[in-house]
């Protein structure tokens, strides 16, 4: 769904959760109320204003109190906000239970809004004919469960209605349903009153129903309803609202309409409470309700304390600050800082004086590499939080001194089509570590964002960073672009599928200014630092293009040596394997979703790569006694198994999978066509090595892999574990804790990766069942020692990503919430998929370069043009 | 020519749009005493200026216009119709006149159109009802004391487009065109009427958008970013969006880019020839201005290009001749 207001918001499966701000409401808000009737506008827009600045996304807007001239409010309301860029950035909720104040505010926007809401109560025709307007003003829509018996109160009558509406708004005027979002009603709890015990689990109920039952929709809900009974004690209020929040984004929940500044976390609530409110949420014991009602009688004004005291405790204040930061403890931080401002005339002092300097030995010992990348971004993590609690003191002073002694600027972004960031995020933390100003813009981020940014804050540096080839493509734009408007920005470039050789070939000529590719975080220090001084920049500039233009005229030589077969030549020499021993499938065609259960994947998790993730190279389990990083690989492995355990227990985040068996048949030479009940349902098409082959060896593609006379089954897969991960995210973020959120990240990866070895397990030892007698342990299944394979688009046997799509449509991956980008990234991050082949002799290879007329073939088959399947083939073209 | 002929021609090549109308009056050279011609000779107010006035007034000149843009190979040629609403109309006191210059200055380009399209059945001309944003904005305040206040509201604007739109149909357009929107709110009253309108009427017309980025903010007059007016204008099935005037095709292609990237929809643009110069003239020339569409056209920028102030037939040529070595941008609903 997108939506706007001065400027556009996506909301997609792959978006966090959705804060709609819920102050500018006469309902919810006694004080926006009586600045409405007092006719204190200039005020009323403050409300609008700090909802937006404390993170609201949607600006909710209602007027229905019998007091006010509701409509004529609504319009004079939006209109100022009209008027003030900071708010009408974000889209509006026109709120109101009046058609007529709902029409009167369509009319003052010119964004895309939300209407909240219309429904079934006045019957049919009138549903149709608002919701027909509400698209024509070019509006998403919220349709309440209300229906002309009434609001829907029981789990039942909430999925009819929204059942019923959705095939009303669907069938007869084509709503589009990626515009459709259901407020199932949030009632209150614990009030006393019997029938309304079921109240949050039912709606918790409904919204899972509707996310798996009306492909598309969306749900919201107006949260703080759910504490009415405890109006006056915020503590449990708030407590209320983040747990159900916490349940309801686990049931599919995607926006809300909360109060975005007083959001308690869930992790923070004191678990006593927690579990008193999630007895009454849902509905766990006959007591909940008197349970609750006493502990908050009790909480009242009630203070937390701690005891816990090291001996490090008595080392004067600066001294604790750099051993805090240097050990990554971020415990005492807050008091530690407290304790120490008195002591400089400014906040600043105390930023540039005891924390730089702990900073400074954290620097100092990784770049000199006592000290390792886990635990720089722990003590990123301490640093953030001083700098957070002494945020407001430095804006205080802010205007009588001048700004803070950075290194410089730096901005940092994965580029557009991509969603991996674990990478770039680390390289964020790193070079903040080193006192450089981060502008991070996340993922999916469109060249001229990158550009605009760039020349709006004045950066220093541009970092790009990217996993999957396509991202390759999409840096080489930005290249082009910041050269056609000639920038003077030395361009950085990193990431997984990044390399010299590419930087220097493909990228390093589309920019005059700086080009340089960096490996590694560690190495992104020094390489900034030199950009940031425009002094430095001419002397690096020309070693890089000694450097670059030598590498550049090697590969370009070398690239032209390479001899190749023609694509005729090497069909001729395809493997030909023997196909008599084809073993039928147990189960064919697309069979349901699973989950996967997380207790069990952690089993099959391989480590290696999680240890790469974090620059400690060596092969897991050695690695843990490893002489030089030993130590730190354990104390990581020991966090990650930690957070696994809460992964598991509290489900933080979800795995689910698909896959399918489908009859199949060799297709020509290298194109295999799957059949289901015997009708044609889909084409994967391969790509065969060209190079030249000593006597003997094959010519491979995985088209070979499969029978030409029939009778034979091909599968394939999509996994994904990062589920639900965008709510703990959130919660890091707020905690200023880079450190959980890039383990949790990582972790989510490599659970991915567990769920493709365990799903393709079950495969070959029970679904299709070639292999039923298969007893292998996990080294052994990351040996691949098993029969058959499970190529991944976009991987060397195959690297066409297009390929993703046919897998993709094939599974309906899109009802397990995966999604793939332009770029063909597949969204969420921590996903994987491919195919299945099951041949005794099938085994993974690379394609390696391949020449213009197998490209020319591919595009015809694919039906496409050449110059497209060059784009998605560029790192295999030999030409 | 029929909705679905149309999107065909515009999924097989690049069509081109012809260049200003202004520019090209301008060069007659007009008086008081041409803009009123016999019919208004005594007319109680001063008619100078008022542009669409000569689709009645001096029906040959604006012929003979669309004939050069036709000449030099423009597909869609645009009625002179730009300030044809009420709302504009009232400053020469000609709000009654409205349907009547709607009407005959659609079947003034309608003739011209055809009169090309039988010379050449193989290249169909095409005629597109200008609709310009008028000169009130709904989502702005004029007074700067009170920003709350608005000088136009939907409803008006909404009931102004509608006459408009309702005398072109009447004069035989094939397409709608909602342009140079500076105000998104003014340009959802304009689809919110052409909807209703197509309701009634029991028959539907493609409709392009172009709107209208003012400076290097990247943003329209109203304030928002090009993506944010492409999502607030995809709830109509439009047969292209894209922009127009203000900028040169060099400060234009960013934000066309923009839309590139994002439309499910065809993308236009018709950008000026360049920046006005110190006296206010726009001095890029065909073959300047060519290089930079051609840098549109090799990127797969657009479906429909031509241009906006400044412009003439000879740069409409250059793009003509441009646009038959490239292939069109494709145009699909985005993953």
């Amino acid at each position: 769904m997108n939506l706007s207001g001065l400027e556009p918001l996506a909301i997609s499966p792959a978006s966090n959760f959705v804060n709609v701000g819920e102050r500018t409401n006469v309902t919810g808000s006694r004080k926006f109320l009586r600045l409405i009737k007092e006719d204190k506008y200039d005020e009323a827009l403050e409300v609008a204003r700090d909802q937006v600045e404390g993170g609201a996304q949607i600006l909710d807007v209602n007027m229905d109190e019998g007091m006010l001239e509701g409509k004529a409010a609504m319009v004079k309301f939006l209109h100022l906000i009209a008027a003030e860029p900071d708010i009408a950035r974000i889209p509006i909720m026109i709120d109101s239970s009046k058609w007529e104040i709902i029409e009167a505010g369509l009319k003052c926007v010119q964004g895309k809004s939300v209407v909240n809401s219309i429904s079934l109560k006045g019957g049919e025709a009138e549903f149709l004919r608002q919701a027909k307007l509400v698209r024509r003003y070019g509006a998403a829509v919220i349709v309440m469960a209300f229906d002309e018996k009434g609001q829907a109160d029981t789990y039942e009558r909430r999925i009819e209605i929204c059942e019923r509406s959705y095939k009303l708004l669907r069938e007869k005027i084509n709503f589009p349903a990626e515009d459709i979002i259901f407020d199932p009603n949030i009632f209150p709890v614990a009030t006393g009153i019997e029938e309304h015990r079921r109240n949050a689990l039912d709606f918790f109920k409904a919204t899972q129903w509707i996310k798996e039952n009306l492909p598309q929709a969306k749900v919201s809900g107006g949260v703080s309803n759910v504490s009415f009974s405890f109006r006056g004690n915020q503590l449990v209020r708030e407590a209320m609202h983040a747990a159900f929040l916490y349940h309801g984004i686990q049931h599919g929940m995607d926006m809300g309409i909360v109060n975005p500044t007083m959001l308690e976390v869930y992790e923070e609530i004191p678990k006593d409470l927690l579990e008193r409110v999630e007895d009454v949420l849902l509905d766990r014991r006959d007591d909940a309700t008197e349970r609750l009602l006493d502990f908050a009688e009790t909480v009242k004004g009630e203070a937390r304390s701690k005891e816990k005291d090291l001996s490090w405790r008595e080392a004067p204040v600066e001294k604790r600050i750099e051993h805090a930061l240097v050990k990554g403890i971020v415990d005492f931080i807050e008091e530690d800082v407290e304790e120490a401002r008195p002591n400089f005339e400014k906040v600043l002092g105390l930023i540039e004086g005891p924390l730089m300097d702990g900073m400074n030995v954290v620097g100092d010992l990784f770049g000199s590499g006592k000290m390792f990348l886990p635990q720089v971004v722990k003590s990123a993590r301490v640093m953030k939080k001083a700098v957070a609690y002494l945020e407001p003191y430095l804006e205080a002073e802010k205007a009588a001194s001048s700004d803070v002694s950075k290194k410089g600027k730096i901005l940092l972004a994965t580029v557009k089509g991509d969603v991996h960031d674990i990478g770039k995020n680390i390289v964020g933390v790193v070079l903040a570590c080193n006192n450089f100003d981060i502008v991070d813009l996340g993922v999916m981020v469109p060249l001229q964002e990158i550009i605009e940014t760039a020349k709006r804050e004045q950066v220093d540096v541009i970092g790009l960073s990217g996993l999957i080839t396509p991202s390759l493509d999409e840096m080489i734009e930005v290249a082009k672009e910041m050269e056609r408007q000639q920038l003077d920005i030395p361009l950085m470039i990193g990431g997984a599928t990044t390399s010299r050789a590419h930087t220097a070939v493909k990228i390093y000529p589309e920019y005059s200014n700086i080009v340089v590719h960096v490996n590694d975080a560690s190495r992104s220090v020094p390489i900034a630092q030199t950009l940031a001084q425009p002094k430095a920049r001419p002397e690096f500039k020309s070693k890089i293009k000694q450097e670059y233009e030598k590498l550049r005229d090697g590969y370009l030589n070398r690239a032209k040596a390479k001899e190749l077969v023609s694509l005729a030549e090497a069909r001729s020499n395809a493997a030909t394997l023997d196909f008599d021993h084809i073993v039928e499938p147990r189960v064919k065609g697309l069979q349901t979703a699973l989950e996967f259960d997380l207790a069990v994947l952690r089993n099959y998790i391989d480590w290696t790569p999680f240890f790469q993730t974090w620059q400690l190279h060596g092969k897991y389990p050695r690695i843990l006694e490893d002489k030089v990083v030993g130590e730190e690989a354990t104390k990581l492995f020991d966090d990650a198994q930690k957070m696994l355990d809460q992964i598991v227990a509290e489900k933080w985040i979800e795995a689910k999978g698909l896959f399918g068996i489908w009859e199949a048949e060799r297709l020509g030479r290298d194109d295999i066509q799957l059949y289901e009940n015997g009708k044609e349902k889909a084409i994967f098409h391969t790509l065969r090595q060209q190079t030249k082959k000593a006597a003997k060896a094959p010519n491979l593609a995985l088209s070979d892999f499969v029978s030409p006379e029939g009778k034979d089954h091909v599968g394939c897969f999509a996994v994904c574990a990062g589920l639900g991960i965008e709510k703990k995210l959130v919660e890091f973020e707020q905690q200023h804790d880079d450190y959980s959120s890039i383990l949790l990240k990582a972790l989510a990866d490599r659970l991915a990766e567990a769920a493709a070895e365990y799903l393709h397990e079950q495969v070959r030892k029970d679904y299709w069942g070639y292999a039923q007698d298969e007893a292998l342990l996990n080294e052994e299944l990351i040996k691949e020692q098993y029969q058959g394979i499970r190529p991944a688009p976009g991987y060397p046997a195959c690297p066409d990503h297009l390929e993703k799509t046919t897998i993709f449509e094939l599974l309906q991956a899109e009802s397990i919430g995966m999604s793939l980008t332009e770029s063909l990234a597949m969204n969420p991050a921590a996903s994987v998929s491919g195919y299945y082949f099951a041949h005794p002799d099938s085994k993974y290879f690379g394609l390696g370069k391949i020449n213009k007329d197998q490209v020319v073939d591919y595009a015809q088959r694919r039906g496409i043009s050449i110059e497209e399947a060059e784009k998605w083939l560029r790192p295999n073209l030999n030409y | 020519m029929t909705k679905e002929a149309i999107f065909k021609i515009l999924d097989e090549r690049i069509l081109v749009l012809d260049g200003a109308m202004g520019t090209m009056i301008q060069r007659h050279k007009l008086g008081e005493a041409e803009y009123r011609g016999q019919r208004f000779a005594d007319w109680p107010s001063d008619l100078k200026g008022n542009n669409d006035l000569l689709s009645l007034s001096q029906p040959q000149i604006i012929k003979d216009i669309h004939r050069a843009y036709l000449e030099a190979g423009a597909d869609i040629i645009e009625t002179n119709t730009f300030n044809s609403t009420r709302i504009s109309m009232a400053d020469y006191n000609m709000e009654d006149l409205v349907p009547e210059i709607n009407r005959e200055s659609a079947r003034l380009a309608r003739e011209a159109a055809d009169e090309y399209t039988a010379k050449n059945p193989g290249k169909p001309r095409l005629v597109a009802g200008s609709m310009g944003p008028t000169n009130k904005t709904a989502s702005l305040s004029p007074d700067v004391n009170n920003p709350g206040f608005r000088a136009i509201d939907f409803d008006t604007l909404a009931a102004n487009y509608r006459e408009q739109a309702e005398a072109l149909i009447e004069g035989g357009v094939d397409i709608l065109l909602v342009e140079t929107v500076f105000d998104t709110l003014n340009a959802k009253a304009a689809l919110f009427a052409l909807e209703e309108l197509f309701d009634d009427l029991g028959k539907d017309f493609p409709i392009m958008v172009s709107g209208t980025i003012t400076d290097a903010s990247g943003r329209t007059l109203s304030g928002q970013t090009a993506e944010a007016f492409l999502t607030s204008l995809s709830h109509v099935p439009l047969m292209s969006i894209g922009l127009n005037c203000a900028l040169g095709a060099d400060q234009l292609r960013p934000y066309v880019n923009v839309l590139n990237r994002k439309a499910p929809f065809a993308v236009s643009a018709h950008p000026n020839a360049g920046l006005p110069n110190a006296f206010g003239e726009y001095d890029q020339g065909p073959d300047e201005m060519g290089a930079l569409i051609r840098e549109y056209l090799e990127q797969q920028l657009v479906n429909v290009i031509g241009g906006c102030c400044g412009t003439t037939p000879e740069h409409i040529r250059v793009m003509a001749d441009l646009a038959q070595e490239f292939e069109p941008r494709k145009i699909t609903a985005l993953v």
